[in-house]
């Protein structure tokens, strides 16, 4: 008897940060076996071109664990990272000014998210279905306004790109690194500090209850889509700096990319257990995996897509045993 | 506390309520008032309106006429929320929390203390503490709601109720899951909130549990007002009479079990040795045909992880099981099912029936499934044998076409039992089949227990009522801390004895001393 008490008290104390800890463990495995394996690469320099390289992502994973939390899914943030592409190059190439611009694009991904949110909401419609008709949606808009690649040339917008800092001797960060992490502790903060954000546990938690316990479930599931709206549209600002221009066919299939993340990550499918710092784990080991296979040199980068196709199984099996075991 | 009250004005005063459903009228023309500082209880039967008078009270329905006055004052809930506001606060018999959150969380979702608009994790830690001591209950706030037991949670959602500071309390059943303990605690702690003046509206199944508590009963029937009376002045046998509208002679006619039955030479079904790990210890079990055996045991003695292992919805660690003298190993569900095993959850709306399906396809579901999905059910035959178990248990409404997620919960347990009885089986496992429902339901379902039994099914009846099991049973087995303890046969199965054996085991470290 006392020995099966120990036993699970071990397993329940840290059954909430057990997926996470586990992505962060792969993540040093990883990184580690990279490190043995190739000269160079557990240089400091590396670690942080793993943000530098998926500073959008990290965004797009932010916005998509809100969604995900509330049991929900947006297939649309590919898309709209597309659109917030094109519509930055197209009014930067008509001569806004850029701060105009990039409130342009963050408004139209903002209000994209707001109105599938209320149709989600409203209707009563699978989240699947919606934020795939704004997937096509956004896609097509693309196209409407260029079917061409706009290239993107406004110096501020260039200076923003190519400028980078050095906090320490040796390890050189873009700006979009540190907007990328600001988003992450943001997010954190609402996630755990404010009542939007348990709210948004709680829907994921149990709805009904949600419901009947008085909390605005209606504006907290609309809510989440509008908040990955705009992490879409910030996600697609950063990806056109980090590209200079503005395409249609920008972030084709990144939704997937994003989903893989955060469900690497540690956070349910079927919503209310999750954290956005197992998110951004998630994008390190998918990064870490291509940086990986960028220095063996002789694989096809193809292979990125099948080791994140193994681990996103293991890690979908390892989460249920996890769930099972507490039962 | 009577006289006091009785001169102060209503908390909350209902006048002609009606609520109307699709199809089916709830409620019609209930008059209703609750004083302030006085526990009033709510009585009826299952479909008598009880939970539709409260949902109406508390903005999940919105009644169809009549007026709803607060304090004197005209309200109109949209919402729950806007109830919440107004300041009345309601513990559902199901706990409804987020199992995913800690405990201090659900105690205080939405409302929770605030620094510089950020959440204080501190402080809301500290006030659920507060509010966790004020209710008796020791347990860490910051430990993940869906690590404690039912009635830990149930007493968790009567914390959060104390978080708004509310002046009227809604409790819907909220004993259901607690044992005899963790009631008195309840009580305690209702009778606090009284004197401080909360209105307090209190629905129970437990006779005991209303005449200990309540100040007044309103009795509703068939959606409408019986009356309203005092249980100082009202015998057990007029309320009984004012909820059925008949009078009380159910419950002793099926008192009439315990007659001489020969066990048939073959057990039904045996197990040896059959246990699972954190669930049930290893047991012996025999059932015979025509013959119902009880079990008892007190809340998490592993009475529903008994019969899950027996039914193969948990897979067994150890030993197995034989029906007709051949052994197997129970894999599954299906598996049982094929060998005439049938078993009816305790959770109903969770495992056994689908809500948004008719009756009459929630009928036809096992008996498709027991057939295969090549050779459907005759259109003819199916409306035949809808239409006669519908008699049989006297559902209501009795529409086969009736969605069943709009009858009471003891229609819903009749339609869940009727499906098993559908495709005839040769053991059917009842799982605390009477959890929740009213007295007439309650005698109707013992009956046909009775009357199966009799038919020479074997049944295995778990209920968490001691006089029930008793009563049902030829042979009641008594479980306890997951451990079969004693068999007690006919004439030694009486309440005295399994409740000595139930508690002669604790305490010590032998195994209980069977008859």
């Amino acid at each position: 008897m006392s020995v099966m008490d120990v036993r699970s008290r071990q397993v329940r104390v840290p059954r909430r940060f057990l997926p996470v800890a586990a992505t962060f463990a792969v993540f040093v495995l990883t990184f580690g076996a990279g490190s043995l394996r190739y000269e160079g690469f557990a240089s400091p320099q590396v670690l942080t071109n793993l943000f530098v390289d998926n500073a959008f992502l990290i965004v797009l994973a932010v916005g998509m664990t809100f969604v995900i939390l509330t049991g929900g899914i947006d297939l649309s943030v590919g898309a709209v990272a597309a659109l917030s592409t094109m519509i930055a190059a197209a009014t930067l190439e008509a001569g806004w000014p850029p701060l105009v611009s990039v409130a342009a694009v963050l408004l139209t991904g903002t209000c994209l998210g707001l109105l599938m949110g209320l149709v989600i909401h409203h209707f009563e419609v699978q989240p699947f279905i919606v934020t795939l008709a704004g997937m096509f949606l956004a896609r097509g808009l693309c196209f409407l306004i260029s079917v061409e690649s706009v290239s993107i040339t406004d110096p501020a917008f260039r200076a923003a790109a190519t400028g980078t800092l050095t906090p320490v001797e040796g390890v050189t960060l873009t700006y979009s690194v540190l907007i990328a992490l600001a988003v992450v502790l943001v997010a954190a903060h609402v996630l755990h500090r404010t009542r939007f954000g348990r709210t948004v546990y709680a829907v994921g938690g149990s709805e009904a209850s949600a419901r009947l316990m008085g909390l605005p479930t209606g504006r907290v599931k609309v809510g989440v889509y509008a908040v990955s709206g705009f992490c879409s549209a910030l996600g697609g600002l950063l990806f056109s700096l980090y590209m200079l221009s503005g395409y249609g066919l920008h972030a084709v299939g990144m939704e997937l990319d994003v989903i893989a993340a955060v469900v690497v990550g540690g956070t349910l499918l079927s919503g209310g257990v999750g954290y956005v710092a197992g998110s951004v784990a998630g994008v390190l080991v998918l990064g870490t995996v291509q940086t990986l296979i960028s220095f063996e040199g002789t694989l096809s980068s193809w292979w990125t897509r099948i080791v994140v196709g193994v681990l996103l199984l293991v890690f979908v099996v390892f989460q249920r045993a996890v769930v099972r075991r507490a039962r | 506390m009577t006289d006091s009250s009785a001169r102060a004005a209503p908390a909350v005063d209902m006048r002609g309520i009606t609520v109307e459903f699709p199809g089916v009228r709830a409620l019609s023309e209930v008059d209703f008032r609750l004083l302030p500082g006085e526990v009033h209880a709510l009585m009826g039967e299952n479909g008598a309106g009880k939970s539709t008078l409260i949902k109406a009270l508390t903005g999940v329905h919105r009644p169809t006429s009549g007026v709803i006055l607060l304090h004197g004052e005209q309200v109109g809930f949209g919402t729950p929320v806007q109830a919440q506001d107004a300041g009345i606060s309601t513990v559902y018999q199901e706990v409804n929390l987020c199992p995913n959150l800690s405990v201090a969380e659900n105690i205080l979702l939405g409302r929770e203390p605030r620094r510089l608009g950020a959440i204080d994790a501190r402080a809301c830690r500290a006030r659920a503490a507060e509010l966790l001591q004020r209710i008796g209950l020791s347990i860490d706030p910051a430990s993940t709601l869906d690590s404690h037991p039912i009635a830990v949670q149930q007493l968790v959602a009567i914390a959060r109720a104390l978080a708004v500071d509310a002046r009227v309390l809604v409790l819907d059943e909220p004993t259901s899951s607690l044992d005899a303990g963790e009631v008195a605690e309840l009580f305690r702690i209702m009778r606090v909130l009284r004197d401080d003046g909360v209105a307090i509206l209190f629905v129970s199944h437990f006779l005991d549990q209303v005449y200990e508590i309540a100040d007044r009963m309103t009795v509703l029937r068939n959606g409408s007002l019986v009356g309203e009376y005092l249980p100082t002045e009202t015998g057990r046998l007029e309320l009984v009479s004012a909820m059925l509208g008949r009078e009380n002679t159910v419950l002793e006619e099926v008192g009439r079990r315990s007659q001489e039955r020969a066990p048939a030479s073959v057990p039904v079904l045996t197990a040896r040795n059959l246990g699972r790990g954190g669930a049930i210890a290893p047991f012996d079990l025999e059932i015979h045909a025509g013959e119902v055996v009880g079990l008892a045991g007190l809340l998490g003695s592993g009475r529903t992880e008994l019969a899950r292992l027996l039914f193969g919805a948990d897979r067994a660690d150890t030993g197995g099981l034989s029906t007709g003298g051949r052994p197997f190993r129970p894999r599954s569900a299906r598996s049982m099912i094929a060998r005439g095993v049938a078993f009816c959850s305790e959770d109903r709306k969770a495992e056994g029936l689908v809500a948004d399906l008719s009756v009459r396809d929630n009928l036809l579901l096992a008996l498709q499934a027991a057939r295969g999905w090549a050779r459907p059910v005759p259109r003819r035959t199916a409306d035949a044998l809808v239409a006669e178990y519908i008699g049989k248990l006297d559902i209501r409404p009795a529409d086969p076409g009736a969605l069943t997620k709009n009858l009471s919960g003891g229609n819903q347990q009749k339609v869940l039992l009727a499906r098993w009885l559908i495709t005839r089986p040769k053991l059917l496992i009842l799982d605390e089949p009477t959890r929740g429902i009213d007295v007439g339901a309650k005698a109707q379902i013992q009956q046909v227990v009775a009357d199966l039994a009799a038919d020479g099914t074997a049944v295995l009846f778990v209920s968490a009522e001691l006089e029930e099991v008793v009563r049902v049973s030829d042979r009641v087995v008594v479980l306890r801390d997951r451990h079969k303890v004693s068999e007690l046969d006919g004439a030694d199965a009486t309440v005295d004895r399994v409740m000595a054996s139930i508690a002669a085991a604790h305490g010590e470290h032998g195994r209980a001393v069977a008859s």
